[in-house]
């Protein structure tokens, strides 16, 4: 993979979660935090991945920043800035171990672009030869998650129907 | 090593960004910083596995012709359609988790973790 | 509640961008089988738009907040009862639940009647997502404390 564009970029991805979580002005932390998501949309989108980058472009850096700000308006519209974080020794301890141990098994990973790791060179030929011949569609995303997972796609759509009506019975007026 | 980390950054960016946001997820007194670090995690998931599924020299996966297709030259579809949905359910169970944190700023007047345990409810 | 804009410029620039980004929505679901996008992206723009509508003009009685108020309190059930009303047709037909190739449509071979499925299904999708956008909206923004209003 071309290191040249995607190290720039992983180096930003980096460096606005650090500041979405570091800065105390919370309207600021949620404005940085849609410059994350426009970030990852771009490496997505560089790595071939159009609909997830197209998706998350909308979805992180328009409507979540929005939820965001519409929550914080109603609670705290006057102190937006949060105290001082006690940092908690035995969470890093913990922390640490475990970044530790997730490391250690990094070499059993495929490597980033590999054409011969178990997921490319088993599962997606299958997918790409089969979708234009069975189902007429050039989209290969779109035929796996409406025909070939179409039962993931409909119990995830139950659960985004559950989270509006349940958003709409928990700030009910009363 | 360091080529060992270099032909894997994206796992390890997936590892810095996951455990980040755990840490403030779980210790951080805020409610709203809780939440951006909730966000934080479940992009670094999706992250992991769409970069588990890009291919060196791969297109996106629109495939027009129906004579022979070389599947070496279109990333790998199945990844980014699961992850497509887990971000969509991924902002809906954001705004019902805002939506508690509304709530609970009416009821105690605060969102500080701290003040709330230790109000007399 | 929220008041509408105070800036003409907001106003007048959303009233001439609406309409495009809810063109833009319907081609995104629409044509979601030949490029990127389908019934996800697509039902958030739209969300997207009408909220732009509601943050421009206000969340009263008035212009704009028709659609935007049909959308979140009526059709908020149309997407799911669309797309499991599609995969019942399909149990009607013989096959499984959501097998598309069974779907009772007369003079079409088996891949028409799948793209056929795909595409209700799309449609289906957006119109879910695009009312569980605005719902989480107005939920969030109509809920007004008693001692507020000092900004």
């Amino acid at each position: 993979m071309t290191l040249w564009v995607t190290i720039p970029l992983l180096l930003l991805i980096v460096v606005t979660a650090l500041s979405a979580i570091l800065m105390r002005d919370l309207i600021g932390a949620v404005f940085i935090l849609g410059c994350y998501s426009f970030l990852l949309a771009l490496l997505w989108a560089w790595f071939g991945a159009a609909d997830v980058g197209f998706t998350e472009a909308v979805v992180g850096a328009g409507l979540s920043t929005v939820f965001f700000l519409l929550a914080l308006f109603l609670t705290t519209p006057r102190e937006t800035r949060t105290h001082h974080h006690q940092i908690s020794w035995p969470g890093v301890i913990v922390l640490v171990t475990s970044g530790l141990l997730l490391l250690a098994s990094m070499e059993d990973l495929p490597v980033l672009g590999d054409l011969l790791s178990p997921a490319n060179a088993r599962v997606s030929p299958d997918y790409l030869l089969r979708s234009i011949q069975e189902t007429r569609t050039p989209s290969v995303v779109a035929s796996i998650i409406m025909d070939y997972r179409s039962m993931d796609t409909i119990v995830e759509t139950a659960v985004i129907f559950t989270a509006g009506i349940a958003c709409r019975f928990l700030l009910r007026k009363d | 090593m360091l080529e060992l980390w270099l032909s894997r950054l994206n796992f390890l960016v997936f590892a810095f960004l996951f455990l980040w946001g755990l840490y403030f997820m779980i210790t951080h007194h805020n409610l709203i910083k809780k939440l951006i670090g909730m966000y934080l995690l479940q992009t670094s998931i999706i992250f992991l596995f769409v970069t588990l599924g890009a291919k060196t020299g791969g297109t996106v996966p629109v495939v027009f012709d129906t004579g022979s297709i070389r599947p070496e030259l279109y990333t790998n579809p199945l990844p980014t359609a699961l992850m497509l949905t887990a971000i969509v359910v991924g902002v809906s169970t954001l705004g019902v988790s805002l939506s508690l944190a509304v709530r609970i700023y009416r009821h105690y007047h605060t969102l500080d973790e701290d003040e709330i345990a230790r109000s007399p409810e | 509640m929220i008041h509408p804009h105070d800036s003409p410029i907001v106003r007048h620039l959303s009233r001439v961008l609406i309409p495009f980004l809810q063109l833009f929505a319907v081609y995104v679901v629409v044509h979601g089988q030949y490029s990127p996008g389908g019934g996800f992206v697509g039902g958030v723009v739209f969300g997207t738009s009408l909220i732009l509508g509601l943050l421009a003009f206000g969340t009263g009685q008035g212009q704009g907040q028709g659609l935007a108020h049909t959308v979140a309190f009526r059709w908020e059930g149309v997407g799911l009862l669309l797309l499991a009303g599609v995969g019942t047709l399909c149990l009607i037909g013989g096959a499984e639940f959501l097998n598309y190739h069974a779907l009772l449509l007369p003079g079409m071979e088996a891949s028409a009647r799948r793209w056929t499925g795909i595409l209700l299904a799309q449609i289906g999708v957006g119109i879910d997502v695009a009312a569980t956008a605005v719902a989480i909206f107005f939920s969030l923004s109509l809920f007004n404390e008693r001692d507020d209003d000092h900004a």
